[in-house]
C-alpha cells in the first residue's frame, strides 16, 4: 500500500470564514497504480493535490492523515515536510509552462536545487541527461534558459525534474490542459511510460477531461464539492458509472469511452455549491435528478462490488 | 542584439543633435538683451564707448555674423571643447564656470541615488519577508515618498540647521575658509554637504525600498517560486532566486535615476543655498546668460543621454529574458 489517505479536512482561510475545499476525503493508493482524479473545476481536486505535497499560506490541515509507505506524512508541519517532498512525493505543478526560473539556465537550476537538497549534480547528471533524451530532449537544453525551450519542451523538463529522485508518489496536476492533442498523448503516454520503467511508484493524475484519464489511469476517483463521491476502476466508472453525478459527467463526454477528443465537458446543469457554507446531506442534492428526501442526510458509502465505491443513497 | 544597440545609438545621436540645436535656439529666443545686461552692469554711460564695448562683447560672443552661421559655430565650438565666455562670471569660460560647480552637484546626487538604492533594496527586501518590518518600517516608507520633497527638504534645513543648530544651512563651504587641501576645509565641506545630501537620500529611500518589497514579493509568490518549494527547496534558495530576479528591474530603475543626476539637485540647491549646477542654472537664467545657460543645459542632455543609453544596455544585458529575446530564441 503507497499511499491512505483517511478522513483528510484542508480548509483555505479567508475573510468571510473558511473554504471547506477537502471535507473528509479517504482514499487509498497502491504500488505501481495510476488513479484519475476528475470532477469540474473547483471541487477540489487541486487542494488535494497540494496537501499530499505543499500546503500554500491560507490552506490549513484541519483534520485527516495521509500515511506514505507507512509513514505518516506531516501535512501541516512545512518544515517537517521539506524532507519528504520530491523524494517521496512529487508534483508536476499546472503551471509547468511557468515553473523554471527564467533567469537561471535549466542545467544551473537544477544543480542548484539538488545541492540545497545535499545531492550532488554529478551524481545525477548522467541519469538526468538519460531521461531528457527518453522524453525527447537533448543535454542541450541544459544551457537553455526557460526562454529558449518551447511550451511542450519546458513541460517535458519540468517532467523529468519532478521524477528525478524517483518519489514514491507523484501528483500530476491538469499536465496536459495547455497542451494540443498531440502533445496532449505524448504527455499521458510518458506519465505510463514513467510509471513502467519504475522511476515513479504510483501517481495521482488530476484533469477534468474524464476522456483523457481514461486511457491511463487504472482507477478513476470522482470528486465533487470537497469529498469523493465514486471510486471504482476506469473501465468500471465510463462504462457502469454508480454516482448520479459520474453519469452526468460520463453523459457531458462527447462521446463515451472515446479514444480522447479536445471537446471539453459539457456543464451540467446547476452550478456545484459553495464550500464556503456546504449544504448538509448530499452535495449534489440541488442538481440531481433522482434526490429524494433521504438524500437530505449524509449518503452513506457503499461498496456496489470489489474496489467500486459510491456515496449515494440510491447506489444499488 | 547588435541590430537594437545600433538602432538606439542611432535614437540617441538624432536625439543629442536636436537637443543641441533647441539648446542654441531657446536662449536666443528668450527676452533680453545679454551684451545691454553686461554694458549697464559695467555701467558704461558714455555713448560713444558703450557702442564700440558693444562691438566688442558682439565679437566676443560670436553675435556679430548672420544666425545660420552661428548656429555653425557653435557646433564647431562645441567639437573643441568650447563652450563660450560666460556673461554672469565674465570672462570665465563657460567650460570653467560649468565644470566648478559639476563636483558640488556630483558629490550630492551620486552618494545620494546610490546609497539610497542599496539601502532601499536591503530594506525592502528584508521587509517582503519579515511581517514586523513590513507594518513598521513600510508605512514610514510610503510617507517618505508622498511627502513633497521641497517641504522636506526645508523641513530638514529648519530642523538641522535651525532649530538643532548642528548644520550650516547655505553654502557648500563657510565664507571664513579657502578653499583648500587641508582637514579643516574636507570637514567643513562635510559638513555642509550633509543635510542636502541627506533630504536626497531620504526622498528617495522609501521608493526604492516600497519598489524591491512588491517586487520580491511577487517573485516569492510566483511558480518558479512555488515549484521550488514543492521540489522541497530551502528558503535560502528561494529567496535566492526572488531576490536575483526582483533586483533586475531595480538595476534599470538606477541607471535611469542616474540620467537625472546632472541636472538634477535644482531644488535642493536652492532650498540649501549649495553650489552646484542647479544654481549656476538658476542664475545663468536670471543673468540671461544664455552661453552659460548652453553650457549647463548641454550638460544635462549628455548626462541624461548617457544614462539612458546605458539603461537600455544594462536591461538588455542583465537579463535573460530580453537578452535572448533580441537574440531571436525561440517563444
Ligand atoms: N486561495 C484560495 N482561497 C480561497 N478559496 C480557495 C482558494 N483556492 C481554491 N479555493 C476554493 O477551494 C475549492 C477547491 O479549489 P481547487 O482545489 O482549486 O479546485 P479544482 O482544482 O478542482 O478546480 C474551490 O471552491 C475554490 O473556490
Ligand atoms: S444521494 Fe441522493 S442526491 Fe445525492 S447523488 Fe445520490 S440520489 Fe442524488
Ligand atoms: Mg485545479
Amino acid at each position: 500500500m503507497t499511499l491512505e489517505v483517511a478522513d483528510l479536512q484542508v480548509h483555505y482561510r479567508t475573510l468571510k470564514g473558511d473554504v471547506r475545499a477537502l471535507d473528509g476525503v479517504s482514499f487509498s493508493l497502491a504500488d505501481g497504480e495510476i488513479v484519475g482524479l476528475a470532477g469540474e473545476s473547483g471541487c477540489g481536486k487541486t487542494t488535494l493535490g497540494k496537501s499530499l505535497i505543499r500546503l500554500d499560506g491560507r490552506m490549513r490541515h484541519v483534520g485527516g492523515t495521509a500515511v506514505l509507505d507507512g509513514d505518516e506524512l506531516p501535512i501541516g508541519d512545512d518544515k517537517a515536510m521539506n524532507a519528504r517532498r520530491w523524494k517521496e512525493v512529487s508534483i508536476i505543478p499546472q503551471y509547468s509552462m511557468s515553473a523554471l526560473n527564467p533567469t537561471r539556465k535549466i542545467g544551473k537550476m537544477i544543480a542548484e536545487l539538488l545541492r540545497a537538497r545535499g545531492k550532488s549534480y554529478r551524481e545525477f547528471k548522467d541519469e538526468l541527461v538519460r531521461r531528457l533524451e527518453l522524453v525527447g530532449l537533448t543535454e542541450k537544453v541544459l544551457d537553455n534558459y526557460p526562454i529558449e525551450l518551447s511550451g511542450g519542451m519546458k513541460q517535458r523538463v519540468v517532467m523529468v525534474l519532478s521524477t528525478l529522485l524517483d518519489p514514491s508518489l507523484l501528483i500530476a496536476d491538469e499536465v496536459t490542459s495547455a497542451l494540443d492533442v498531440t502533445n496532449q498523448r505524448a504527455v499521458a503516454e510518458t506519465l505510463v511510460r514513467f510509471r513502467d520503467m519504475g522511476f515513479v511508484k504510483s501517481m495521482i493524475v488530476v484533469t477534468h477531461d474524464l476522456s483523457l484519464v481514461y486511457q491511463i489511469a487504472d482507477t478513476i476517483m470522482v470528486m465533487y464539492a470537497g469529498r469523493i463521491v465514486e471510486k471504482a476502476p476506469a473501465e468500471t466508472i465510463i462504462k457502469s458509472p454508480k454516482h448520479p453525478y459520474t453519469r452526468a459527467l460520463i453523459g457531458a463526454l462527447p462521446e463515451v469511452g472515446l479514444e480522447y477528443g479536445d471537446e471539453r465537458l459539457q456543464s451540467i446543469p446547476g452550478k456545484p455549491p459553495h464550500l464556503l457554507n456546504p449544504p448538509t446531506g448530499c452535495r449534489f442534492r440541488a442538481r440531481c435528478p433522482l434526490a429524494s428526501e433521504e438524500c437530505e442526510a449524509e449518503p452513506p458509502t457503499v461498496t456496489v462490488e470489489a474496489g467500486h465505491e459510491v456515496s449515494c443513497w440510491k447506489a444499488n | 542584439m547588435g541590430r537594437y544597440f545600433r538602432r538606439k545609438l542611432l535614437i540617441y545621436g538624432l536625439t543629442f543633435v536636436i537637443a543641441v540645436s533647441i539648446n542654441f535656439a531657446v536662449p536666443r529666443l528668450m527676452p533680453g538683451d545679454p551684451v545691454a545686461r553686461m554694458l549697464t552692469r559695467n555701467s558704461v554711460a558714455n555713448v560713444e564707448s558703450s557702442e564700440a564695448m558693444r562691438g566688442y562683447f558682439n565679437e566676443l560672443f560670436g553675435l556679430d555674423v548672420p544666425l545660420w552661421q552661428q548656429y555653425f559655430n557653435y557646433w564647431g565650438a562645441l567639437f573643441r571643447g568650447d563652450l563660450g565666455v560666460s556673461v554672469f562670471a565674465f570672462p570665465s569660460p563657460v567650460a570653467t564656470v560649468v565644470a566648478d560647480a559639476l563636483p558640488y552637484t556630483l558629490a550630492l546626487l551620486l552618494p545620494s541615488i546610490l546609497l539610497s538604492w542599496f539601502v532601499g533594496n536591503a530594506l525592502g527586501a528584508m521587509a517582503a519577508r519579515n511581517k514586523l518590518l513590513d507594518n513598521g518600517a513600510l508605512p514610514i516608507g510610503y510617507v517618505l515618498t508622498a511627502v513633497p520633497y521641497m517641504w522636506l527638504a526645508i523641513l530638514l534645513a529648519w530642523v538641522g540647521g535651525i532649530i538643532l543648530g548642528w548644520f550650516p544651512v547655505a553654502g557648500g563651504y563657510s565664507f571664513a575658509l579657502t578653499p583648500a587641501f587641508t582637514w579643516t576645509f574636507i570637514v567643513d565641506l562635510v559638513h555642509h554637504w550633509f543635510l542636502p545630501f541627506l533630504s536626497l537620500f531620504v526622498v528617495a529611500l522609501g521608493g526604492w525600498a516600497i519598489g524591491m518589497r512588491n517586487l520580491v514579493i511577487y517573485e516569492l509568490e510566483s511558480d518558479y517560486s512555488n515549484y521550488l518549494q514543492a521540489l522541497g527547496a530551502p528558503n535560502r534558495l528561494v529567496r535566492r532566486y526572488a531576490f536575483r530576479n526582483a533586483v533586475l528591474p531595480q538595476i534599470t530603475g538606477l541607471a535611469l535615476q542616474l540620467g537625472v543626476v546632472v541636472g538634477g539637485a535644482l531644488v535642493t540647491e536652492v532650498v540649501f543655498a549649495y553650489p552646484g549646477l542647479g544654481s549656476l542654472l538658476l542664475n545663468a537664467i536670471s543673468s540671461q546668460d544664455f552661453f552659460l545657460l548652453q553650457g549647463i543645459l548641454l550638460f544635462i542632455v549628455i548626462g541624461v543621454l548617457v544614462f539612458n543609453f546605458l539603461a537600455d544596455v544594462v536591461y538588455v544585458l542583465v537579463d535573460p529574458r530580453t537578452r535572448l529575446g533580441l537574440e531571436g530564441g525561440q517563444s
